[in-house]
């Protein structure tokens, strides 16, 4: 299996106020192709500024980060837009859409920038909203809908360019157990068709959906575990 | 990589999802611009209103004021000579072997009197001269006639009357052929002028005129004159004829030392200088004026953009995440502020030109002054180089820090 992620000692430091704070502290791990990867720990761990670097949203102060086997600690602000465009997907706990938009323009937004013919892009788009589950409410805003779709629009958006692989940070963190259940039913069948996941939990139940669980602990990997007995999510067979 | 036409589209976009903050925007802009439009356009019309008249008054006429050039608001010497004007001074200049160029002298005398018409009363102004004052004022007549030299040789008692005189005085009475009492004496009347307007600096609706000798002798008991006007045949003929009237008049009042000169002689050329100093404080204020409406109007521009782009960017953190370039959002955000201030603009100026058109018109038809109607340039230009270049440079510089964060801060931007 290929390595789509590869870090070596990572470190992002803070200074703020001349106080350093080091989020990061020389993390090392690996994602592989088609991996369905949770990274746990405890608020304020660093998990979700390693899920930051690791999708090229902020730089490392140090170390290295191969996406691919390329060293993307080395490229421009443009080629990270590019890779961030082209081969990444995203999904924010707080689901991260333009309010005011329709849900089509929302999941547009990716296609828009990677220079996507307007009539191939409005397909792709439509493809994916079906796909979430949300053609009937395709026009309206994004603000009339309800957390758990919100956050399946922010999936349709993460996904509607192809991407290699999917961040996503606490994605189940602001909705109630039964939306929380299909996203991460949503997230294992995505999965379950080769694509590849790195989700941010601080929630065991969420990490047990995954194959594979990082744990960090004070900006560093303190222990990585298989999951044994890989909790298989259905919309509603699950409880919190 | 992204098409412009899309940048334009999210940029249109991103203004129609937010209506009133487009709006509010615009606002800002507009009133910015109109402001500026309208100072400039008013303050340019009152100039070329003043030097309008000054203009009226023609450039081959020279003005002869009795007593010294005044030295200051309080010179006492220019009041005590105003007597020294006089009727040998009029037949000198009269004389062609004295002043070759002159054309016609035309004397005037003038003052307050009240007017009064079986038991109606109005206080008017009494001005006396020659038939030439029509001319030299361009002044119409409803019906009758002017007063002629035949009058002025005989003494005679013939008046015109301005319209507002005949309104207040006689009603809907025709004014023709009836005599008006003013200081113990009688006048005809003979004409009733049109109305006239305000523009003037003299107000013939609210006058009286007659012949001279009868105003001067026998209404206001004075033996000299106010003003005298000298018209030269040509332009070119003024300063000789300057020459050869203070020559005369020197002669005639036994003065040798031009200091000791008891009149003092105002061409429009004159006039219109001492005039600019006022308009040029004018000017100064107006400047000032544009300059506080400006940064008024600039600032309010600044805030509206700077809270607008500056709340958005969590969105330019959103755009930057999912593969907008810093080039991108920053196109977006020009296009954007390019929009809002390019329409601002145009309603601002038409709106700026519209509010010098009312105020103009008011001042037309409610106050019969004849304002005209100037559109400044430069307030158009001023007004949309500092109110766009605000919106722009503010709608910009937000964006700019926003979209040079890392996608991760602008979005955790609250």
């Amino acid at each position: 299996m290929e390595r789509i992620i590869d870090t070596h000692h990572i470190e992002k430091i803070y200074n703020d106020d001349e106080q350093e704070t080091r989020a990061l502290d020389g993390v090392t791990m690996h994602v592989n192709e088609g991996e369905f990867v949770a990274i746990m720990g405890a608020s304020g761990s660093g998990k979700s500024t390693l899920l930051q670097v690791l999708g090229c949203l902020d730089r490392s102060t140090n170390g290295t980060y191969l996406f691919e086997e390329k060293d993307v600690t080395l490229y421009t602000d443009v080629e990270l837009a590019r890779v961030r465009n082209e081969k990444m997907g995203f999904v924010f706990q707080s689901f991260n859409l333009l309010p005011r938009l329709s849900v089509l323009d929302n999941v547009i937004l990716p296609l828009i920038y990677a220079g996507v013919s307007k009539k191939e892009r409005v397909q792709r788009a439509e493809a994916m909203i079906e796909l979430v589950g949300l053609s009937n409410r395709i026009h309206h805003q994004a603000s009339q809908l309800s957390g758990g779709q919100k956050q399946r629009v922010a999936i349709a958006r993460a996904l509607v360019n192809e991407p290699k692989i999917i961040f996503a940070d606490e994605p189940t963190g602001n909705l109630d157990s039964k939306s929380g259940a299909v996203i991460l039913e949503f997230l294992q069948m995505l999965n379950s068709k080769g694509k590849t996941l790195v989700v941010v939990t601080h929630e065991t139940y969420v990490a047990q959906a995954a194959e594979r669980i990082v744990h960090i602990a004070d900006g560093r990997v303190s222990h990585e575990e298989k999951v044994t007995h890989r909790r298989i999510i259905s919309s509603d067979g699950f409880i919190k | 990589m992204i098409a412009i036409s899309d940048i334009f589209t999210s940029a249109l976009t991103g203004l129609k999802v937010h209506p009133s903050r487009s709006i509010l925007t615009i606002a800002g802009i507009v009133i910015g611009i109109i402001s500026i439009v309208a100072v400039t356009s008013l303050g340019q019309g009152a100039q070329g209103l003043i030097l309008g008249e000054i203009q009226k008054f023609g450039p081959t006429n020279v003005f002869l004021l009795p007593g010294r050039q005044p030295n200051g608001p309080s010179s006492a010497e220019s009041t005590l000579l105003n007597d020294s004007l006089v009727q040998k001074d009029i037949d000198a200049l009269n004389n062609k072997s004295n002043v070759p160029d002159a054309q016609r002298v035309i004397p005037v005398v003038f003052g307050q009197a009240i007017a009064s018409y079986e038991g109606e009363t109005y206080s008017t102004m009494i001005m006396g001269s020659t038939q030439d004052l029509q001319k030299f004022f361009d002044l119409t007549l409803e019906e009758g006639r002017f007063f002629d030299n035949t009058d002025v040789l005989s003494h005679a008692n013939t008046a015109v009357i301005g319209k507002t005189v005949a309104k207040k005085l006689f009603g809907a009475t025709d004014p023709l052929d009836k005599k008006i009492k003013m200081q113990g004496r009688v006048l005809r009347v003979v004409g009733v002028m049109e109305e006239q307007g305000s523009g003037s600096f003299v107000n013939f609706d609210k006058a009286i005129m007659a012949p001279y000798p009868f105003v001067q002798q026998d209404v206001l008991g004075i033996k000299y004159f106010q003003r005298v006007v000298v018209a030269a045949t040509t332009v070119e003929k003024v300063p000789g004829m300057i020459n050869d009237i203070t020559r005369t008049l020197r002669y005639n009042h036994n003065i040798d030392n031009p200091s000791k000169d008891d009149f003092s002689i105002q061409t429009q050329e004159s006039i219109t200088k001492t005039v600019s100093t006022v308009t040029d404080i004018l000017t100064v204020l107006l400047v000032c004026v544009a300059a506080i409406s400006l940064v008024v109007g600039g600032v309010g521009i600044m805030n509206i953009m700077l809270v607008s782009v500056t709340e958005r960017t969590r969105e330019i953190g959103l755009r930057k995440a999912l593969g907008a370039t810093s080039g991108n959002v920053l196109l977006q955000f020009l296009i954007e502020a390019l929009f809002l201030t390019i329409s601002g603009g145009i309603v601002g100026v038409c709106g700026g030109i519209a509010l010098s058109w009312g105020a103009a018109w008011l001042l037309q038809t409610q106050w019969g002054i004849n304002f005209p109607l100037v559109v400044s340039p430069t307030g158009i230009v001023l007004g949309i180089v500092v109110s766009g270049g605000v919106g722009i440079a503010f709608g910009i510089f937000p964006a700019w820090a926003a979209s040079h964060k890392s996608p991760i801060e602008a979005l955790r931007h609250e």
